[in-house]
């Protein structure tokens, strides 16, 4: 009756073990952008060392500030000239073919050693001025990160928000081996899908990936013992630990901002209910008490309080409860949908990011944003069956799980609703995506 | 070696019904002429009515929901009343009640659903004799889905509880 399960935890930083998903190669797809992106010019950086570098630094940058949808990179068949200095810039040169902003770089051997240097600097073009610039030294397996450490340094000088570049993902994927065995696997990837890494592979369901605070962890459910169970594990060193055993689920473990406790769903009482367990001292606080269905925790900013599901009213809508109140003293959120589910707040802890069915009669889950102040709601996705929104942690975009072409892909989309992109896959259902706090 | 283990879960699998449930699956009827003289074969003496329609129950162990709803349906009471008196008759014996469900909302609401699902047969068993020390209950919610993709008919198929 019991399968045995295997899993593997890859230690990839400290072994060099590594197992990079194929679909790694596969380039974002910008779905829908906004109408007047902001014209910038990323020229090619300059390679003043021998042999051919594995990655094209300033082609990531690019493809980092066109997919979030607000910048629209000149074309390099375009450019008057390739400045890779600042005493190579004439900003009459981009003026001319209006652009907004200039990025040039140089690429160079780093002295006496395997690492490289790469020097950019980046230009307003109407102010006629030298907004940032500066040497990254690294490894050439660290081109990628040094580039997204360069978008983020441009996004945030135009748009004043911290980038969210060098982020990054887990996610589930399932992939269909039979009708009798389906391999699960829980990836992390960059955050636009890129060098993807398996943490834990199994022939039983993966649910529920959820990021420490610190980035260091990660918590998730595995059914490999043939029942749900919530464990964490360490990143770096693959080392993984069950938290919990208790009958019936165990499910939808999330970390409080402080990285102190995870709240948790166990139905050990006889219906799912929300629960937070100190991590240090392993005492468990029931948060909710109903015989209906309460789920999908989420924490206020300040860790104060949970937001959650409960179909304690007939269909699942949102409520709030504090830490430590009544299991009565619970505040209704929504009210003004069929069903409303999976609800996180923004970083400004007053729109509430979550998915929704309008009607009874319309089929479609999509994901949305209720400000609980004005109680407008935008919807910001079109598709049928969109689910497990994740916010990225500068608050700009929501990751999300959706379906096309009867697969699982994942989706993000801006806060407005303005700009989406598709991660790329090329194989299995993709899902449940969880966008990690920053990491540097 | 992985896989192995799995074939024989598939074969353990092959024997629920294979009508869609939406129209509403009759449960084998307590009186079948055609199983009477096709059934007694192996045994040797003659299989009372209810002795045949017992066997008919237990070989149905896949029962059907309908969207977002919790209840088993009620033309399968009978058959799960003869699953909880071969329970209460057999007391080493032991199930695993697998509840599941189709892929629209989200996960953990589906989680949750499976398992509503599978308590409601479970109460069921026991209020009629079997014990609760016999029986497993597990959620599945939607991760494992008897069909993929996005008709009615898939949907129909995932919405289930089994019995193994």
């Amino acid at each position: 009756m019991k399968t045995r399960t295997t899993f593997v935890a890859v230690a990839y930083c400290l072994l060099g073990l590594a197992s990079f998903a194929a679909h790694g190669e596969l380039s974002i797809q910008i779905t829908k952008g906004v109408d007047n992106p902001i014209p910038i010019a990323i020229v090619p950086f300059s390679w003043e060392g021998s042999g051919v570098l594995s990655e094209d630094v300033s082609q990531i940058v690019l493809n980092d500030l066109e997919q979030v949808g607000e910048f629209r990179a000149l074309s390099r068949s375009n450019m008057l000239s390739m400045p890779s200095e600042e005493r190579e810039v004439f900003y009459r040169d981009w003026r001319l073919l209006a652009q907004d902003y200039l990025l040039v770089g140089k690429i160079s051997r780093a002295a006496g050693s395997q690492l490289v240097r790469v020097q950019y600097e980046f230009f307003d073009i109407n102010r006629e001025l030298k907004l940032a610039g500066e040497v990254l030294t690294g490894s050439v397996v660290q081109l990628r990160d040094i580039g997204h450490a360069i978008s983020n340094v441009v996004f945030e000088q135009v748009t004043g928000t911290r980038g969210a570049f060098t982020t990054q993902i887990l996610y589930v994927v399932a992939d269909y081996i039979s009708p009798q065995l389906t391999n699960f696997r829980l990836e992390k990837a960059d955050y636009d899908g890129q060098r993807a890494q398996i943490l834990l592979e199994s022939q039983e369901p993966i649910m529920s990936p959820s990021w420490s605070p610190t980035g260091l962890d990660v918590a998730y459910v595995s059914f490999e013992t043939s029942l749900p169970r919530i464990y964490i594990q360490n990143i770096a060193s693959g080392q993984r630990r069950q938290i919990t055993n208790y009958p019936n689920i165990n499910s939808s473990p999330v970390w409080s901002p402080d990285g102190s406790k995870l709240a948790m769903v166990l139905s050990k009482d006889g219906s799912p209910d929300i629960y937070v367990q100190d991590l240090t001292s392993n005492q468990l606080m029931q948060i909710t008490d109903h015989p209906l269905i309460d789920t999908e925790p989420s924490w206020s900013k300040d860790g104060r309080s949970v937001v959650f599901m409960s179909d304690r009213t007939g269909q699942p809508q949102i409520y709030q409860i504090e830490l430590g109140a009544s299991a009565f003293d619970v505040e209704r959120l929504t009210y003004d949908c069929f069903q409303c589910m999976k609800a996180a707040f923004l970083p400004d802890g007053v729109n509430l990011v979550h998915v929704r069915r309008e009607t009874r009669q319309n089929p479609n889950y999509q994901i949305a944003i209720l400000n609980i102040e004005t109680l407008r709601v935008i919807t910001l996705t079109d598709t049928s069956l969109d689910e497990s929104p994740s916010i990225a942690p500068n608050g700009s975009m929501i990751m999300y799980a959706t379906k096309f072409n009867g697969r699982g892909v994942l989706d993000a989309v801006s806060i407005d609703g303005r700009v989406k992109f598709r991660l790329p896959s090329s194989q299995g259902d993709v899902r449940e995506p969880s966008w990690s706090p920053f990491l540097n | 070696m992985v896989i192995s283990l799995f074939a024989v879960a598939a074969c353990s699998s092959t024997s629920e019904p294979e009508e869609d449930s939406m129209g509403g699956e009759t449960a084998p009827s307590s009186s079948g002429p055609t199983s009477a003289t096709t059934t007694p074969g192996s045994n040797s003496g003659q299989l009372t009515q209810d002795e045949i329609a017992a066997q008919n129950a237990l070989r149905q162990t896949v029962f059907y929901f309908d969207f977002d709803i919790a209840e088993f349906k009620s033309e399968d009471r009978d058959t799960l009343t003869y699953h909880a008196r071969d329970l209460a008759a057999n007391p080493g014996k032991r199930i695993r009640l697998e509840g599941h469900a189709d892929e629209r909302g989200t996960r953990e609401y589906n989680l949750a659903l499976g398992e509503r699902r599978a308590n409601g047969i479970l109460n069921y068993l026991i209020v009629n004799g079997a014990s609760r020390s016999q029986i497993e209950v597990v959620s599945y919610g939607e991760e494992r889905p008897d069909q993929n993709g996005q008709t009615e008919r898939a949907y129909s198929r995932n919405r289930r509880v089994e019995i193994q």
